[in-house]
């Protein structure tokens, strides 16, 4: 040991490697983990040398000892050393290292910001490649906030490698910083048909996760995906589109239809099983999506149908599989395509694997009919016997209980055939489902009023079995079958044939050893049969049994008196003392069947579960007000009690009369319909008034078990589910046989028109055995519709749901580095607000100023007709107004200094960069010309056209006489005296804006264009051409983008003097500076980049990068404004512009 | 979406990890557990995929080593068959004839290699040639 110490400290030059520490834990086997805690030790001790090849070799072993799941978090701070480590083999592995344990909680993950910038702008491609990889898997969300910028330029970058990579890491980017998706998607958009293959397909990659999951905002670029589509010849590609087209098909039915040709030929065409899987699914969800009305739609779902016939009889194990989940896909919308392959699904379920048996038993689920439920459910429950895994079976179960329950037992014609199956199901060991089958049980049992005789005879010889029953399966949870069937004996005991019998094998010891809810049960049941034996004693005139009844009850009852669980012990004794006192009165030989039954008068109904959610709140009654004077904190306590109870006392003031004259009933059904109606409480019972009295013996009002006669009602033993079904076939083709002869017979009548009906039966010519009446599930009179479809608000992907089309504000640019200098004079003001204040402070003016302007853009918009689009718009307005005015009060500070009390700033007037340009009888135009952000010599204008006319505006044109300097975009192929055609019509009284690119050279000076707007005003009378003349004015401003600029920039640009300096005085303002201030930004794109006192410092850039600066200083009624710009002549001109508007202050 | 990408041997040792989705780290050697137990408890006659929990396994063999990739439901589960088969491929190209050792010792490539192929979760990129260029340089340039 201490000979290998001092071997360690020699070798330290030669410290293990990676691979010698592969090769030392496999030779360690017997302490592997001792032998890695001594690597721990000595990475420690590397990571604490100066070399940075030590700390990269170091670290490179941490990397492997994370995966084999050792915490190596406590290394992050040297795991950075190593990202940050000149050279690029030790750069690679401190990014591994990252990649593999950085996530959202690593706190060191900020230092980590510079680093990563640096090797983003690295001259080497292979730095910048590995921290792009390195961001896609720790990226966060201020880490996505500051280099946005830097990886969108790099999306731009010469080499195809940095391009493709970058793309790619703008998903994450997106995903942790949503903001940047508005500002960054045109320049992904360009990649799509990028020249680079490798790019090509990482923008489609993109664009599909992102269309993915908000479809809705993508749906206009569906042309280009669909141009791809049909070129691209890569297959991973094409499975990536296609996905996309599947998600954009429910929004836009008209793809779909466009979509199914070329899926089609897909479809036949490609040998590549992925490519044909995703085919047929995307074929599927359009046609899902979809109405019915398509001419070929079922062709395409048959050949779909086909395929993936082909796809499940292949030996191929994977593709079997993926036959049958596609198949599961196709039963939703067309079932009766499925189910023509009943015989290829029912012969996977025997299939070897479990994985394709469990996608089989899905689509049996669908593949039912009431034909064939019971043929299915026999293979089934043959399969149940057969299985081996617990696991299986018990899927098994839930299938045959899912199957059979399906769509309130819509299926089951039998429902005696039901009982038996579920009453054989219990006998299956080491299941755990016996809740479900209880479940089940119950259901039938409460809702089938036909069947409850046959079920409690049933339910009888289950607890007859108990102590075999919970015996055996003492641990699992069969037992709870127990529990129903208890509950079902005593609820309905009325239909009991030997209720002694069951009342002895419910009060056997055994039933001690059940789990305590369900002794509760037998319990409270126990005295439900006693009370229905009681009665019928008494009626019968036999004092004598009831008396045994009565001595059995006090014999037996003690054991549950004595039990460990509360409910049991209480139930029990309380019982016990009530049959006590029911002795007493016995022994004096007074009649208390009554009595005793009326405490468990009324029937039980089911009630629907969301029932209890939509009871209307009734007029006039505010759940929130306090009805009496708030309660002091200590009576609160006495009132539980008395809402406990609030139930029982319901169900007790009707008590269960058993001879009562019709009369008599009849008024008090009246009286009790009366009381329900203005009962809040009372959840209105099923249109059957009869049954609250059906268990009343001697009244008419029972109904009618029609069971056929053929059906024996006791099964002796335990029933087999197979004699049922026998019988219901024999019961079935009687049936048809008697159907068949009226048939006969009304031919004959009819003189046989129609000859050779077709011999098998449908679906709906087999009537049930009973006459089932399914009792629904109660709901509440003027049930409230439901809230349904919350969606998930933490879903990380909701918050892209942006509209990509609007034009791009000068707010939601991505924030440019920018570099803090220390030295910078600060305001005297802005010394307490904290340093990342400073940064987003210039954003937060702009937001302001774009917040307003967007205002008005609405405003202008108001009557337009494209509602959705608006609607969605006026959300995100709300959402940046909610922010711009949690901002507000920052910047005032920072800007500022508040007084307490002070009077309020006064209110921005309203803005409106839209110009008027011209109007006429029909229409009125304004203007607005923004810089385009990513061409330097484009201008967009956008005219807002509004009709106040009574006619219908179309075919409108605008065409505008060029000049050497300026000119209109237009479309590929028209000449220039050729019109740009508007893209919409204009309704009366609606307006609309539409946006048009011009093409400037020189931007020194403003310029004037002359247009005229030809359109065809259509109403009542007639169609008439008309056209109206304008003037298209450039300002300079109209060049400039908002751009923002720290002080320190400011000051050096300033001193560089390469600029060309004027100035501009105007007096009589009387407008507040801020106020001022907001002008000139607004209407001229410049930003404040340092305002002190009555004196700020302005800049804005042109979009040939013309930087100009202004000094805006005022006076007492004046202000005087320097300027200083690269260009001298645009200087001049955009200080009269400046000029212009301050006149108007 | 692919959640995770794994290589583990029929011991249960892992041999390569990659999770797209943050997992904390006891819970990592708990799913890969898991995971592996699920591939190993199943026969050649049966399909390579397993539904566990929300989430679907796609897994092959390849001697004795398996690569397990987890995805969510939205994920074309041949696709990632294919997908598998692929990176040995391009695995086997570098390495010329992989191994299981090769693997262990070259730990970081094999990442450089897979985040080429896969990035957020995503297969991104598929051909071979354009997976292996800039390994290959910067071979070159740790050689040089």
């Amino acid at each position: 040991m201490a000979l290998r110490m001092v071997k360690g400290s020699i070798d330290r030059m030669f410290d293990k490697n990676l691979q010698d520490l592969v090769r030392g834990i496999r030779n360690h086997k017997e302490d592997e983990a001792k032998y890695i805690s001594q690597c721990i030790d000595e990475i420690k001790q590397e990571l604490k040398q100066d070399s940075i090849a030590v700390k990269a070799n170091a670290v490179c072993k941490l990397t492997y000892l994370q995966m084999l799941g050792y915490d190596i978090s406590w290394a992050a701070f040297n795991i950075i050393e190593v990202m940050s480590a000149s050279k690029f083999t030790f750069k690679r592995i401190g990014y591994l290292a990252a990649s593999q344990c950085f996530h959202e909680g690593t706190d060191v993950i900020m230092l980590t910001t510079n680093q990563i910038r640096k090797d983003l702008s690295s001259p080497s491609q292979h730095d910048t490649g590995v921290a792009l990889t390195g961001l896609s898997c720790f990226v966060t969300p201020d880490l996505a906030r500051d280099l946005a910028n830097d990886i969108m330029t790099l999306m731009s970058h010469t080499k195809p490698y940095i391009r493709k990579k970058a793309v790619l890491i703008m998903y994450k980017v997106f995903l942790k910083h949503p903001e940047s998706l508005r500002p960054a998607f045109p320049r992904l958009k360009e990649k799509l048909e990028d020249p680079d293959p490798g790019v090509q397909s990482a923008a489609v990659n993109v664009i599909c996760e992102l269309a993915r999951r908000n479809p809705k905002n993508y749906l206009s670029l569906a042309p280009l995906f669909f141009k791809l589509m049909t070129s691209s010849t890569n297959n991973w590609v094409l499975i990536k589109i296609i996905k996309l087209f599947g998600a954009l098909t429910p929004l836009e039915p008209r793809l779909g239809k466009k979509l199914i040709e070329p899926l089609t030929n897909l479809i036949h065409s490609t040998s590549a099983m992925s490519l044909l899987y995703e085919c047929v699914n995307t074929v599927i969800a359009v046609l899902i999506s979809l109405s019915s009305g398509m001419p070929n739609h079922s062709a395409s779902i048959q050949l779909c149908v086909q395929k993936l016939r082909i796809l499940i009889e292949d030996s191929d194990q994977n593709l079997k599989y993926l036959g049958l989940l596609a198949m599961s896909k196709i039963l939703k919308t067309h079932p009766k395509s499925v189910q023509s392959h009943k015989d290829l699904i029912l012969q996977c379920l025997d299939d070897k694997d479990e994985s394709i048996r469990l996608r089989a038993l899905d689509l049996l689920y669908g593949m039912v009919s009431k034909k064939s439920l019971m043929e299915i459910v026999k293979k089934l429950m043959a399969h149940v016997d057969k299985a081996e895994g617990t696991t299986y079976r018990d899927e098994l179960l839930t299938k045959i209980i899912d199957i059979c329950s399906q769509s309130n037992y819509q299926h089951i014609t039998n429902f005696e055939w039901y009982i038996s199956i579920l009453v054989e199901l219990t006998r299956l060991e080491g299941t755990r489902h016996g809740h479900l089958i209880a479940a089940q049980m119950l259901d039938v049992a409460i809702r089938v009023k036909a069947i409850r005789k046959f079920a409690v005879a049933q339910m009888s010889v289950l607890l007859d079995s108990a102590p075999l029953v919970a015996s055996s399966t003492q641990r699992n949870g069969i037992c709870e079958v127990l529990y129903a069937a208890a509950w079902i004996c005593g609820e309905f005991s009325e239909h009991l044939q030997e209720p002694q019998r069951t009342l002895e094998a419910m009060l056997r010891p055994k039933v001690t050893t059940l789990p305590g809810h369900i002794q509760a049960v037998y319990v409270q049941n126990v005295l439900k049969l006693y009370a229905s034996i009681l009665q019928q004693e008494e009626q019968a005139g036999q004092p004598e049994a009831a008396q045994q009844a009565t001595q059995l009850l006090l014999e037996r009852l003690p054991q549950f008196v004595q039990s460990a669980d509360l409910e049991v012990q209480e139930r029990a004794s309380c019982i016990l003392q009530l049959v006590k006192h029911v002795q007493k009165l016995q022994a004096k030989a007074v009649p208390v069947a009554e009595e005793l039954s009326a405490l468990f008068a009324g029937e039980l109904n089911p009630v629907a579960p969301k029932a209890q959610k939509k009871v209307p709140v009734p007029e006039g009654l505010d759940l929130d007000a306090w009805i009496n004077e708030p309660p002091s904190d200590s009576d609160s306590e006495d009132e539980r009690p008395k809402a406990m109870f609030h139930e029982e006392e319901q169900r007790h003031a009707k008590p269960r009369q058993a001879e009562v004259d019709e009369e008599e009933l009849a008024r008090r059904r009246e009286a009790r319909r009366q009381e329900q109606a203005s009962n809040p409480f009372y959840i209105k019972s099923s249109p059957s008034p009869h049954k609250r009295y059906q268990d009343a013996p001697g009244v008419e009002h029972i109904p009618v078990v029609q069971i056929d006669l053929s059906v024996p009602l006791k099964v002796p033993g335990l029933p087999l589910s197979e004699q049922y079904v026998k019988l219901e076939e024999e019961r079935r083709h009687r049936q048809k046989l008697e159907k068949d002869k009226r048939k006969k017979r009304k031919k004959e009548k009819r003189g046989r028109r129609r000859h050779g009906s077709l011999p098998t039966e449908s679906d709906e010519d087999i009537a049930p055995a009973q006459q089932v009446d399914i009792v629904t599930e109660e709901m509440p009179e003027n049930a409230l519709p439901s809230d349904e479809d919350d969606k998930d608000p933490n879903d990380p992907y909701r918050a892209l749901d942006i509209d990509l089309d609007k034009p791009l504000a000068d707010s939601e640019k991505l924030p440019v580095l920018k570099h803090r200098n220390a030295q910078a004079p600060k305001p005297p003001e802005k010394e307490d607000v904290p340093v990342v204040e400073k940064k987003s402070k210039k954003p937060k003016k702009k937001e302001k100023t774009h917040k307003e302007r967007s205002r008005k853009r609405e405003e202008g918009r108001k009557k337009s007709t494209q509602k959705k689009k608006k609607h969605k718009k006026e959300k995100e307005e709300r959402g940046k107004d909610k922010k711009s005015k949690k901002r507000r009060p920052e910047r005032e500070e920072a800007t500022e200094p508040v007084q307490n009390g002070a009077p309020q700033e006064e209110p921005l007037p309203p803005m409106s960069s839209y110009c008027p340009l011209a109007e006429n009888a029909y229409v009125k135009m304004t203007y607005d010309v923004q810089g385009s952000l990513q061409e330097d010599s484009q201008v967009t204008v956008s005219v807002i056209l509004e009709n106040h006319s009574r006619s219908l505006l179309k075919n409108m044109e605008l065409s505008v006489l060029d000049s050497l300097n300026t000119k209109m975009a237009r479309p590929e192929g028209s000449s220039v005296h050729d019109g740009v055609p508007v893209p919409f019509q204009l309704p009366p009284g609606v307006s609309n804006e539409a946006q048009f690119v011009f093409s400037v050279q020189s931007i020194v000076m403003a310029q004037k264009l002359k247009g005229t707007l030809s359109f065809i005003a259509k109403d009542e009378d007639g169609a008439t051409q008309e056209k109206l003349d304008f003037k298209l004015h450039f300002s300079c401003s109209s060049y400039l983008l908002t751009t923002p600029c720290c002080s320190d920039a400011f000051a050096k640009l300033l001193e560089s003097g390469d600029l060309s300096v004027s100035s501009i005085k105007v007096d009589g303002i009387s407008m507040s500076f801020q106020n001022l201030l907001a002008r000139i930004c607004f209407h001229h794109h410049f930003s404040v980049v340092e305002r002190v006192d009555s004196c700020a410092s302005m800049y804005s850039r042109s979009i040939q990068g013309h930087h100009v600066c202004l000094l805006v200083k005022k006076g007492e009624s004046s202000v005087s404004v320097d300027g200083k710009c690269s260009d001298a002549t645009m200087l001049g001109n955009l200080l009269e512009e400046v000029k212009g508007t301050l006149a108007q202050c | 979406m692919i959640k995770f990408f794994l290589m583990v041997n029929k011991q249960g040792q892992t041999r390569l990890s990659k999770y797209y989705e943050h997992v904390e780290i006891h819970k990592r050697t708990l799913l890969e557990t898991e995971v592996i137990k699920s591939c190993l408890s199943r026969s050649s006659d049966q399909c390579s995929f397993i539904e566990y929990k929300d989430f679907k396994l796609i897994y092959r063999q390849y001697a004795a080593l398996f690569i397990v990739v987890g995805v969510n439901d939205t994920e074309n589960e041949m696709a990632i068959y294919e997908f598998i088969h692929n990176f040995v491929e391009v695995l086997n190209e570098y390495f010329s004839r992989v191994s299981e050792l090769d693997i262990m010792f070259n730990l970081d490539k094999v990442h450089m290699i897979l985040d080429e192929m896969v990035l957020n979760g995503c297969i991104v990129e598929t051909n071979r040639a354009r997976i292996l260029t800039p390994l290959l340089i910067i071979d070159k340039l740790s050689e040089s």
